[in-house]
């Protein structure tokens, strides 16, 4: 990976990854000199603003490679604090496209559906500077870039849900910061060992260079292991894993809409990046070593998620809890470490984000209309909304992983790949899918079906606008539901890249495949590489004949 | 036996370089001038002298400039005085400092109608001191500089004198600080005693033996550390801060919680890094064990306060903890524990005295620095909110801010170290940043998103003095973290290796 960072830098002449990163946070500079006179003006600029930022990145789309996905491309270099070997470096792989492309598409959407409800200027302001902030961590190349916007993003999410929240909203905006940055301060402590200790070990002077680190893997096994946990830690408390998850109900119950669109959508997103970006390719052998233990964790959470979510009386909060559940399907697959686990694991993140995103709309919409999340207090909504009803019903099985909705292709391939990997873990998380299946469904019988009482009857069914903004939604379950092959073939390269370089450093690896059934030589690899293409195929197809 | 009497009494000048010294005569100069006002025009002077004040630190700072340029290190007396590049940046940031002090005390001291003279007077002898000490590579002239500065201080702190709570905040701060000075001037006589000599460049011969050191040399070391233990309020010798802070005028609780604990860190580094240096073993658990009791318990009880100068005194707790937490790894990792510290002292000095800077032009209308009345500060002073949200931020160490750069330097000093106990202190760092973030934090969104008290929203006029104080604190703390190179690439080296007199 690391000889390409020169070669594609020289192709691009405009630094568009960093304009990713820098116009939103000039948009969010631009409302804080806007006048007050003009409120509507704030929504408008706003949404200008990440318009643009979406523009730019559906250019990136377009223009990326898929044949070079496992490289880094449109990289973008600068040096930033040379004494230390920091550089601010931006940079895309397949892994990563498809978040930015989530964020990018997420950001313009939600500023459009949700009105502020007051303050619009800082609302807006803070918004855009979170829209900076994921995707900076997103795109960084660099452990101490990385670790600075990991940390930005926290402090709008913190005002948002604080300011603009309901309920105990500072207590849950409070209760937010304060678990994450305790997890990012041992993240701190890790990226300083891991750029001290291999500049101690090669002699060569202190670089946080992603690639650099990674390649070079000059740490003693123990030491690895530690540092591991210290990302690990902090990951697992941004996705949030079992058992540092407390956080998240109560912020998403209190957030605003926006917030919590966001933060189901793309910054959950952060964690379980962040342990395949920074985890698994920087620490190869302590993943592999504690990928049983998150498995483990994560499938814990999936069953737990999805038994407390069957619990709750407030609809947000039973979408809250589904979070829990559906994180855990991307870390089990991820953490089985094979082709099929990691691309449904990555999958799956852009998945959760265009579903359970959407949901937190359909909900945030249903308590504007009726001032309510409790379920018991909804009830026979399909009579006055019945579009509304069909949307949310979509979503919803979208988020249940029906077959031929986005939702499966993910869930299938991360059970798929953890099935080879732990066998048994996979058939206690794959009860998971059927208690999802038994909430979500209830929970839209409660509020849908029955007698329409009350200001139920009088509910305002979904307005054109509304309607508008779903579609893209939409449009983004069927595709990928149908067709999810443009997706998985950018996605692979870069996912095999990162199983060789697990593979070239821990050298009793084997990567439980779930299509050989059996375990693979380094010999073959070469092979399976050449296959993939028409994987990749099988696979899709393989969905369109489940849809059908 | 006569002639050699008259040989020695016999007094021959030392070489002077009036190029190094420029900065303390200018200081020396104007504080005369001060006086001299006050004492020829009488009340007329009054209203000058806030400006004489202000320009005689800013004309200070052309010799501290010409100095910079001309980059040659300059030693004197015998070694006792030194101007290096880490001097001239101590210096610089004590001058700046000292002018953001006096932007914040012209409508303070003014319009609460004290004296204004002496006041000025007062200031400048004490930014004397200060500048002093970075230059001080000796016993007597660390604590000549030192009284110096700290006398000066005593007096400030009791500048309301009609009000009670600010003679006990004078009161309790020169107690607390003649009884500091007595201990660690014992230790300097011990150290003399043992050494034979005042410069801490032979005093580093002196102790820097192989072996286990002797009684005397621990008991010395020990005792100066922990006099300057008090100066920069580090756990458990911060008792006095929390009172002397909150009853004490607000311009002269900025001055005590910057320019005074910086001073107090640079005499440390000074005796640290050019006295004790060869000594590690003495001195680093000694503060291994104050940097990690600093910022725990400073933490720790600042959770609990309603008031905010009291929550910035035991925050300022901890803040000394995280500036001592690279000198305990100071013998693994040298020049970067003395980066780290620097760095820290300047970015805090930025980040704490816009802190004060915002307590200061809020209390104009609330008359209050209880917690509570910064709550919808955002609804009638939003420029004021974003100001005071920049300096808590910085302060908790949230990136692309100041503090978090010095932070940063902080967490690497101590990991570079790769020893099992900078690695724990790191971890304290850590957990401590948490612990931090969270009272912070609860202010900021008192000001953002809560009401205001009693409803009262009328707009806060901010005198334009408080405005261009402000405005130099917010554009230094972010820039410090932005770009960080503006903060970290002095050349400031370890002093041991490059003194000797």
């Amino acid at each position: 990976m690391s000889s390409l960072l020169a070669a594609s830098s020289a192709d691009v002449p405009f630094p568009i990854l960093s304009a990713l990163v820098v116009t939103p946070f000039l948009g969010a500079l631009l409302m804080l000199v806007l006048p007050n006179g003009r409120p509507e003006y704030f929504k408008q600029v706003a949404f200008l603003v990440s318009g643009a930022v979406a523009g730019m990145t559906a250019w990136v789309m377009v223009e990326f490679d898929k044949h070079t996905a496992d490289e880094f491309q449109f990289v973008d270099s600068a040096e930033w604090i040379a004494g230390l070997g920091i550089s601010w470096t931006l940079g895309l792989d397949g892994i990563s496209l498809w978040l930015v492309v989530l964020t990018a598409a997420l950001f313009p959407l939600t500023i459009l559906a949700i009105e502020a409800e007051h303050t619009p200027k800082a609302y807006y302001a803070w918004l855009l500077l979170l829209e900076a902030g994921v995707m900076g961590v997103f795109l960084a190349l660099d452990l101490f870039a990385f670790f600075v916007f990991f940390e930005i993003v926290l402090v709008p999410m913190y005002f948002l849900i604080g300011q603009w929240g309901h309920g105990a909203r500072a207590y849950a905006a409070t209760k937010f910061f304060v678990y994450t940055m305790f997890g990012s301060a041992f993240m701190l402590v890790g990226i300083l060992a891991t750029a001290f200790l291999t500049a101690a070990e090669t002699g060569n002077a202190v670089s946080f260079d992603l690639v650099y680190l990674a390649e070079e893997q000059a740490l003693a096994t123990t030491t690895a292991r530690w540092i591991f946990l210290s990302f690990a830690v902090a990951f697992a408390v941004k996705v949030p894993l079992f058992p540092v998850h407390t956080w998240l109900p109560d912020a998403h119950t209190n957030a605003p809409t926006a917030g919590s669109v966001i933060l189901a959508g793309v910054m959950l997103k952060l964690g379980t990046y962040g342990l395949l970006r920074f985890g698994i390719y920087l620490f190869p052998e302590a993943s592999v070593y504690f990928a049983p233990a998150l498995v483990a964790l994560g499938t814990i959470g999936i069953i737990y998620g999805a038994i407390a979510a069957t619990m709750q009386k407030d609809l947000k909060r039973l979408v809250a809890y589904s979070s829990v559940a559906h994180l855990g399907f991307i870390v089990i697959g991820t953490f089985a470490l094979n082709t099929e686990g990691l691309s449904g694991g990555l999958l799956q993140m852009v998945n959760h984000g265009i579903s359970t995103g959407a949901l937190f709309l359909l909900v945030g919409w249903i308590y504007d209309r009726r001032h309510t999340r409790l379920i018991a207090e909804l009830g026979g909504l399909q009579k006055p909304a019945p579009v509304f009803a069909a949307v949310f019903m979509v979503v919803m099985l979208s988020s249940v992983g029906l077959p031929g909705l986005n939702g499966f292709v993910g869930e299938f391939l991360a059970l798929l790949g953890a099935f080879a990997a732990h066998r048994w873990w996979a058939i206690v998380a794959a009860t998971g899918v059927v208690i999802a299946a038994l909430y979500l469904l209830w929970a839209y019988q409660r509020v849908f079906h029955g007698p329409a009482e009350g200001d139920n009857a009088e509910m305002k069914d979904l307005t054109w606008s509304e309607g508008a903004i779903m579609v893209p939604f939409l449009a983004a379950i069927f595709v990928m539901g149908l067709y999810p092959a443009p997706v998985l073939e950018r996605m692979e390269p870069a996912v095999d890249a990162l199983i060789e370089h697990i593979e070239g450093n821990v050298e009793d690896f084997d990567e439980a495949d779930a299509d050989q059934g059996e375990d693979l030589d380094v010999d073959d690899l070469k092979d399976l590489g050449k296959k993939k293409d028409s994987k990749a195929t099988d696979e899709s197809a393989l969905v369109e004949g489940g849809a059908g | 036996m006569l002639a050699l009497l008259a040989q020695e009494v016999d007094f021959v000048r030392p070489a002077i370089d009036w190029h190094a010294v420029a900065p303390e005569l200018t200081l020396l100069a104007f504080g005369a001038l001060v006086t001299v006002m006050d004492i020829v025009w009488l009340e007329r002077g009054r209203r000058l002298t806030s400006s004489v004040a202000s320009i005689a630190l800013l004309v200070t700072m052309i010799p501290i400039v010409t100095l910079a340029l001309d980059g040659e290190d300059r030693v004197m007396f015998g070694g006792a005085f030194v101007v290096d590049n880490y001097a001239l940046v101590m210096k610089a940031m004590f001058l700046v400092a000292g002018y953001v002090v006096v932007l914040l005390s012209t409508n303070y001291v003014a319009e609460g109608d004290y004296w204004e003279s002496e006041y000025y007077g007062l200031l400048l002898s004490s930014i004397l001191g200060m500048v002093l000490m970075a230059s001080a590579r000796d016993l007597i002239t660390v604590f000549v500089a030192l009284e110096l500065l700290s006398i000066p201080a005593y007096m400030l702190a009791t500048w309301r004198k009609r009000d009670l709570k600010s003679n006990e905040a004078g009161l309790k701060y020169y107690l607390m600080g003649v009884f500091a000075s007595a201990i660690m001037l014992y230790g300097m006589s011990l150290l003399y005693g043992g050494a034979g000599s005042t410069l801490l460049a032979d005093i580093n011969e002196a102790v820097s033996v192989d072996g286990s050191p002797s009684a005397i040399v621990v008991v010395g070391v020990i005792f100066v550390i922990i006099g300057f233990a008090f100066k920069v309020s580090a756990f458990p010798f911060h008792t006095w801060a929390p009172d002397t802070y909150e009853g004490a005028p607000t311009p002269v609780t900025a001055f005590l919680s910057v320019a005074s604990k910086a001073a107090g860190f640079v005499a440390l580094l000074n005796l640290l890094f050019v006295g004790f240096f060869g000594r590690d073993d003495v001195y680093e658990p000694l503060i291994w064990i104050l940097a990690a009791a600093s910022m725990t318990v400073g933490n720790l009880v600042a959770l609990r306060q309603t008031n905010l100068v009291r929550m910035l005194a035991y925050s300022g707790v901890a803040q000394a903890g995280y500036m001592l937490a690279p000198l305990a790894v100071a013998s693994d990792v040298g020049d970067a524990a003395l980066t780290a510290t620097v760095t820290y002292l300047l970015v805090y000095a930025a980040m704490n005295l816009g802190a004060f800077a915002i307590v200061l032009a809020v209390a104009r209308k609330t008359r209050s620095a209880e917690i509570d009345s910064f709550k919808g500060l955002f609804g009638y002073a939003p420029g004021l909110t974003i100001a005071m949200s920049v300096f808590l931020f910085s302060l908790a160490g949230i990136p692309p801010l100041g503090g978090w750069w010095a932070k940063f330097r902080v967490m690497e000093a101590v990991i570079e170290a790769e020893s099992a106990s900078g690695v724990v202190l790191g971890v304290f760092v850590a957990v401590n940043s948490v612990i931090a973030l969270y009272y912070y934090a609860r202010i900021g969104l008192g000001m953002w998103a809560e009401d205001a008290p009693n409803g009262d929203t009328t707009p806060i006029r901010v005198p334009a003095s408080l405005v261009s104080a402000l405005a130099i604190t917010a554009a230094l703390t972010i820039a410090f973290g932005v770009y960080p190179p503006l903060v970290s690439e002095f050349d400031v080296t370890l002093l041991a290796g490059g003194l000797g007199g």
